[in-house]
């Protein structure tokens, strides 16, 4: 019997790692479709930034309460995962406690000190819950966002539920396993009582040893399967930002949010143009001008498309959706990911490599209507926690549609018009620029 | 006292007597024909004199910096725009530059040094600021703002953009008035709705004006001036004032407005 459970646990360990080495391939597969940018200049700062805003999630704290929340869960879940290495070694090698005799008497302190963690985790899942469900937190409402309709409310519920019976299955077996201790049992290594496992102790008042065994075994699978599956289950989910916060912060921009992205291939013409460089043979031109689909955008926007988790701070600080226009910056990031997983099935499917489908970011997923709202103040921007740059994506699609595509509207036209004839916006002579002065008496 | 003789020298005028001016004061489009803007325009060139800094402008030199084309996704036209201009610039030797336009101020100090243009570029609230700190400019013999009630509505472009909140308000503490701040100010402050080229075009359907939202929370605060320091804003918010049939009771100036204001300029 011991020896099957360790062949089922070895097998399904084995199987999952497969799995999940097989999402995280095609991510990062999908991600390289992206154009390439150089990202990796000043370490130190980017070291540092990660460490302030992904380890110490600085801008969670923008909000105490949920700050503080989110934390207890963040937290919970890194410190947890030591105990996990643990679980995992029991279940290859038919263990139990393997660590409880290295560690001697600090074993108990360390599994105390993770109970305690998993209370935090537990405790900011049911409020999250709560939240989600009950409090109508306005940026999570499908009716007022539209993106927020099916799928990506359900994610959101499905991943607490998640947390919370992977917490209870935890405190539980460990409850049970006291009371065993207590029993005499000879498996059951004497540790004591845990901090706050000992309250859940009276649940099992009254059953016999047989069935604390057997609900101890169940409580452990559940946890460990429940793992398992929610590992799978991330690379799928917006849950993917407790892996990808740190990457995306570290990679994020480190120049004045105010600086677009330079088109270093329109400059040479530009020269040429102005009669400041000689027509060069070598010059190319691009095939395609600003960014139409997802391969033409870089592989950090891709990244900041798989790193979002949904939360809404973006939208809820845009002015444009703040006043009714069609433009969400979630729904930006959210489309870009839609489109992401839709050419890594289209690259699994034809045996790695993407086969056009007549369908492009820019028209089927995002709408142009969309990126002509944006005002590029810059407060999603400044809003998102893992430092996610909606706005990056919504000028290269609007560089396409002006460029490549021609079609700015009309007005914006007459402005192009102007500043190419009278180099000011308005439809002023340039001789009279100068006539302001006059003012000055 | 004499009527004061303002003067505004053009970098033209300079080079041709072989003169070096401290900083260049780059107007912007909406400095130079904007009716509204052109008096803040004005109102800065007497507070650059009253201050004694030796400055110039480009005149009819200038063009647009290129900022509306590239926001609007015209990246030709910015380049074109940009690469004339750093060639005026530098023809002139200009290191230092100052506007009133945070767009302007943007798109010098971020974008022009990959274009081949390298200028120390400030904005008119930092150059304010120092002209203030080092005591070249202080509030006298003009209108007093003390016990003022006056709300600063922070540009993108300066605020998020450039993270310059404090400047703008430290010249509006300087004249001792009563700051008070609107529910969304600083990193978190709202837009007035005129960038990325909103500015020339009609938004997009939607509930309301992004300007008439912002105007709200001003006139929420009860201040009776609203600071500005950005054109666009400028017009944006008086274009929500009017809506809201407020301009009598209400003010919209420019900091460089105020300032002079309080030099009785």
């Amino acid at each position: 019997m011991a020896v099957l459970q360790q062949v089922i646990f070895i097998v399904l360990l084995a199987g999952v790692s497969l799995l999940v080495y097989r999402r995280a391939n095609l991510i990062r597969r999908t991600i390289l479709i992206g154009k390439d940018e150089d990202r990796t200049d000043e370490p130190g700062k980017r070291l540092a930034t990660m460490l302030r805003v992904a380890f110490g999630q600085k801008k969670m704290f923008d909000r105490p309460l949920i700050g503080f929340l989110h934390f207890a869960v963040y937290i919970g879940f890194i410190l947890i995962n030591i105990e996990v290495l643990e679980i995992i070694l029991d279940g290859i090698l038919g263990k139990h406690r393997v660590f409880a005799p290295i560690l001697g008497g600090f074993y108990s302190y360390l599994i105390g000190f993770f109970e305690i963690l998993a209370f935090g985790v537990l405790a900011a899942c049911v409020i999250f819950l709560i939240r989600r469900s009950g409090v109508k937190v306005e940026r999570f409402q499908p009716e007022r966002h539209r993106e927020m309709s099916g799928w990506p409310q359900l994610d959101g519920k499905i991943i607490l539920v998640f947390e919370i019976v992977l917490m209870l299955a935890i405190l539980t077996m460990n409850a049970a396993d006291s009371v065993l201790q207590e029993m005499g049992n000879p498996h059951y290594a004497q540790t004591g009582s845990f901090v706050i496992s000992q309250f859940f102790k009276p649940l099992f008042t009254g059953w016999n040893e047989n069935t604390l065994v057997i609900y101890e075994r169940f409580a452990w699978w559940l946890h460990i399967a429940g793992i398992f599956a929610f590992a799978v289950y991330l690379t799928y989910s917006k849950h993917l930002h407790i892996v990808l916060a740190f990457p995306n912060t570290y990679f994020s921009r480190l120049s004045p949010k105010g600086k677009m992205i330079n088109m270093p291939e329109i400059t040479s013409e530009v020269k040429v143009m102005l009669g400041l460089e000689n027509q060069n043979a070598e010059s190319v031109v691009p095939e395609r001008f600003g960014a139409k689909d997802v391969m033409d955008l870089s592989w950090k926007n891709l990244m900041d498309a798989y790193s979002c988790t949904e939360c809404g701070r973006c939208t809820e600080a845009c002015p444009a959706n703040i006043t009714g226009k069609k433009l969400s910056p979630r729904k930006i990031m959210m489309d870009t990911r839609d489109r992401l997983e839709d050419v890594g099935r289209n690259m699994q499917a034809n045996g790695g490599e993407f086969v056009p489908d007549n369908k492009a970011l820019i028209g089927d997923y995002i709408l142009e209507e969309e990126i002509l709202a944006c005002t590029t103040c810059n407060a999603c921007v400044q809003e998102c926690p893992v430092l996610i740059n909606p706005l990056d994506i919504i000028l290269q699609l609007r560089r396409y549609k002006v460029m490549d595509e021609a079609q700015a509207p009309g007005s914006w036209n007459m402005m192009f018009q102007n500043l190419d004839t009278n180099q000011a916006p308005w439809k002023f002579s340039p001789a009279d620029r100068f006539n302001w002065a006059e003012g000055v008496k | 006292m004499d009527q004061e003789v303002y003067k505004v020298p053009t970098m033209a005028e300079m080079a041709a007597s072989n003169e070096t001016p401290e900083v260049l004061f780059w107007v912007g489009c909406a400095g130079s024909f904007d009716d509204r803007y052109k008096r803040v325009t004005v109102a800065f060139v007497k507070i650059l004199n009253k201050a004694k800094v030796k400055f110039a402008v480009l005149g009819t030199e200038e063009s647009c910096t290129g900022d509306p084309a590239r926001r609007a996704g015209n990246e030709f036209t910015f380049q074109m725009l940009a690469m004339s201009n750093i060639q005026v610039l530098d023809m002139y030797g200009v290191k230092k530059i100052v506007t009133a336009c945070p767009h302007c101020f943007n798109t010098l100090k971020n974008e022009y040094p990959e274009l081949g243009g390298n200028y120390e570029v400030l904005h008119h609230s930092e150059y304010l600021q120092q002209l203030i700190n080092e005591g070249r400019v202080r509030p006298e013999n003009g209108e007093t703002f003390k016990g003022k009630k006056v709300t600063f509505h922070d540009s993108c472009y300066l605020g998020r953009a450039n993270d310059i909140y404090e400047a703008p308000r430290q010249v509006l503490e300087a004249l001792d008035a009563d700051l008070t701040e609107m529910k969304r100010s600083k990193v978190k402050g709202l837009c007035c709705g005129a960038g990325g080229g909103q500015m020339f075009k009609e938004p997009e359907k939607g509930r309301k004006d992004i300007n008439i939202e912002r105007i709200e929370e001003a006139l929420a605060t009860g201040a009776d001036t609203i600071a500005v320091a950005c054109p666009f804003c400028m017009i944006m918010m008086t274009d929500g004032l009017k809506n809201k049939e407020k301009e009598d009771s209400v003010k919209i100036f420019d900091i460089a407005e105020l300032v002079a204001q309080a030099n009785g300029l």
